[in-house]
């Protein structure tokens, strides 16, 4: 049992684009039986954050090779990537190093 | 990478470690100071900020330092076109001014950006958005700065298609260019002192040169091509000897396996080495290369450089819509699974030899790319394709008179090498090309024109060349 969490999603160097432009997102992630991860929260972002083309921000149930990911300003690949527990007021920042869409 | 070694070690690490699925505990020590580490740079090698900081600057310092292709003193352009990894060529260079006087950087930079907007889909109002806070952004660095329009390469004079004079040469541009520049100067400084940018028939013609290409591949390498051009006419005619282009690592590694893919074979190394050094009197130099894509995107990041976001150019297919991208999604997906894909195909290019693009004379020459033309002894190879040219024009959607030889596009083939023979099969017709391409061509085909006459005086063969 998780409590509903609150996190700032933002995204940076031209993922902004798939997202109306918008770079920061107040977030608050509804309860749910298991505890938020990074997967879930990828699923979440594309249900209900990802205005157009999927395919350009995710690839399988991660985001797409080119888009790095930081966790609270830090390497996700230190956190356990799609695995880390989000919790309340954490800031995920999603940066794209594409070229082209 | 590996004479980095006091860096922080070689990054082969002991068979192909999987970066997925390793379950990392959360505060990892930095591998320099011990430290809590912000980032992995390679597989194994996490870093802490100021660390990361401290590696990034020696970076660009060794990197220059190693090359020695930059004389105290010297001008030098920086192009910028807002994205991460030229701004963060950009902070280093602020960087290295700053700092005490053993290790400062001596040379005397300058900026230019060019605006793409108009063929990347954006509407006046975005341009003017994205132009007026690259200008604050130049501005605010106190360097001299120059901001151009991508329309103007469509005015560009012919002389930029030539190799201008080596170091060694004479030492001033001819009176002609001098004057074509002082023209293309006054025209800059107009269009600087006039404030916003109003798009005239020249975006029209702009859009008309995109439009009439068919591929989405010949789009990048043409918008390249009018960039480069571009650039290199601010630097000639400001003086500039050499100009610095902002391509990461993984940029230089796409580049490399684009241009295979693009039959650019023969021009890897000096489309993506160090130094570029074909246009003669105006070095390229690219010293970010040995930069990844990550490291950057996390240096702008902790350290607040700022970019500015163009968006790609638009294209109609949503699946493999150019060879770019083909590319770039390929490598990085492999990447992804064995991180020392990039760093691979990055040091393998490191190993070619620029020599096969160097030209003696002219006739050698592309034209578009001013390489070597890698087409001799290979008449009956992959080349003879390249030789056929369908002329869907030929049926009057062209304006120009069919009289003359010289403006048809096939009389162009011979002047271009293999791979830019690719591309400009793919561009519109002859009437949409840019007028400094179209001239320099009737130059060039008028030139071997008089040549083959004068060597074939007896004969009465019209054909051109080949049988």
């Amino acid at each position: 049992m998780a409590a509903p969490v609150s996190l700032q999603v933002e995204f940076g160097g031209g993922a902004e684009l798939l997202f109306d432009g918008v770079k920061k997102h107040q977030v608050t992630l509804p309860c749910q039986p298991e505890p938020w991860d990074i997967r879930n929260l990828l699923k979440w972002i594309k249900q209900n954050l990802l205005k157009e083309r999927p395919e350009l921000f995710m690839q399988g149930e991660s985001v797409r090779p080119g888009i790095l990911v930081l966790i609270n300003d830090a390497d996700w690949e230190l956190m356990g990537e799609l695995d880390y527990k989000l919790q309340d007021q954490d800031n995920v920042l999603f940066i794209s190093t594409l070229h082209g869409g | 990478m590996c004479e980095a070694a006091e860096d922080g070690g070689c990054g082969a690490g002991p068979g192909p470690a999987r970066r997925r699925g390793q379950g990392h505990s959360h505060p990892r020590p930095c591998m320099k100071c011990g430290g809590s580490a912000a980032l992995i740079i390679r597989v194994g090698d996490p870093f802490c900020r100021g660390c990361f900081h401290d590696y990034f600057v020696h970076k660009f310092r060794a990197m220059l330092g190693k090359n020695r292709v930059i004389f105290p003193g010297e001008k030098v352009l920086l192009a910028l076109s807002g994205g991460p990894a030229s701004s963060a060529m950009l902070r280093q260079v602020q960087e290295g001014l700053s700092r005490e006087t053993a290790k400062k950087l001596r040379f005397v930079p300058s900026l230019i950006y060019v605006d793409e907007g108009a063929v990347r889909g954006q509407s006046l109002a975005q341009r003017e958005q994205s132009l007026a806070h690259m200008e604050a952004l130049l501005q605010a660095t106190g360097f001299p700065f120059h901001l151009a329009h991508l329309e103007q390469a469509l005015e560009l004079p012919a002389s930029i298609l030539r190799p201008g004079p080596g170091r060694s040469g004479k030492p001033g541009p001819s009176y002609k260019e001098a004057v074509e520049g002082f023209i293309q100067q006054q025209r800059q400084e107009g269009d600087r002192n006039g404030g916003t940018f109003s798009p005239g028939p020249s975006t029209q013609e702009l859009l008309q040169l995109f439009e009439a290409v068919e591929t989405s591949t010949a789009r990048e390498e043409l918008l390249q091509m009018l960039r480069t051009h571009l650039i290199l006419q601010t630097a000639r005619t400001k003086g500039y000897a050499k100009v610095m282009t902002g391509e990461s690592c993984t940029r230089v590694a796409i580049k490399l396996l684009t241009n295979l893919a693009l039959g650019r074979g023969a021009f890897l190394a000096v489309d993506t080495g160090f130094m570029d050094d074909r246009h003669g009197d105006v070095l390229v130099v690219r010293p970010m290369r040995d930069y990844t894509s990550k490291e950057i995107a996390f240096y702008n990041h902790f350290f607040h450089v700022p970019t500015v976001i163009a968006p790609p150019l638009r294209t109609k297919r949503r699946e493999k819509p150019s060879i770019h991208r083909l590319i770039e999604r390929f490598l990085l997906g492999l990447q992804e699974d064995y991180p020392a894909t990039i760093s691979t195909v990055y040091r393998t290019g490191e190993k070619l030899s620029p020599a096969p693009a160097k030209a003696i004379s002219e006739s050698e020459r592309c034209l578009l790319c001013l390489c070597a033309l890698d087409i001799a002894g290979e008449e009956e190879l992959a080349l003879e394709p390249t030789l056929i040219m369908e002329e869907p024009e030929e049926n009057g959607c062209c304006q120009d008179p069919p009289a003359a030889r010289a403006e048809s596009k096939a009389a162009y083939i011979p002047l271009l090498c293999y791979g830019c023979r690719l591309t400009f099969k793919e561009l519109g017709p002859l009437a949409t090309l840019p007028p400094y391409v179209r001239a320099e061509a009737q130059r060039r085909i008028r030139s071997a024109e008089m040549e083959q006459q004068s060597l074939e005086v007896p004969q009465e063969d019209e054909e051109p060349s080949k049988s």
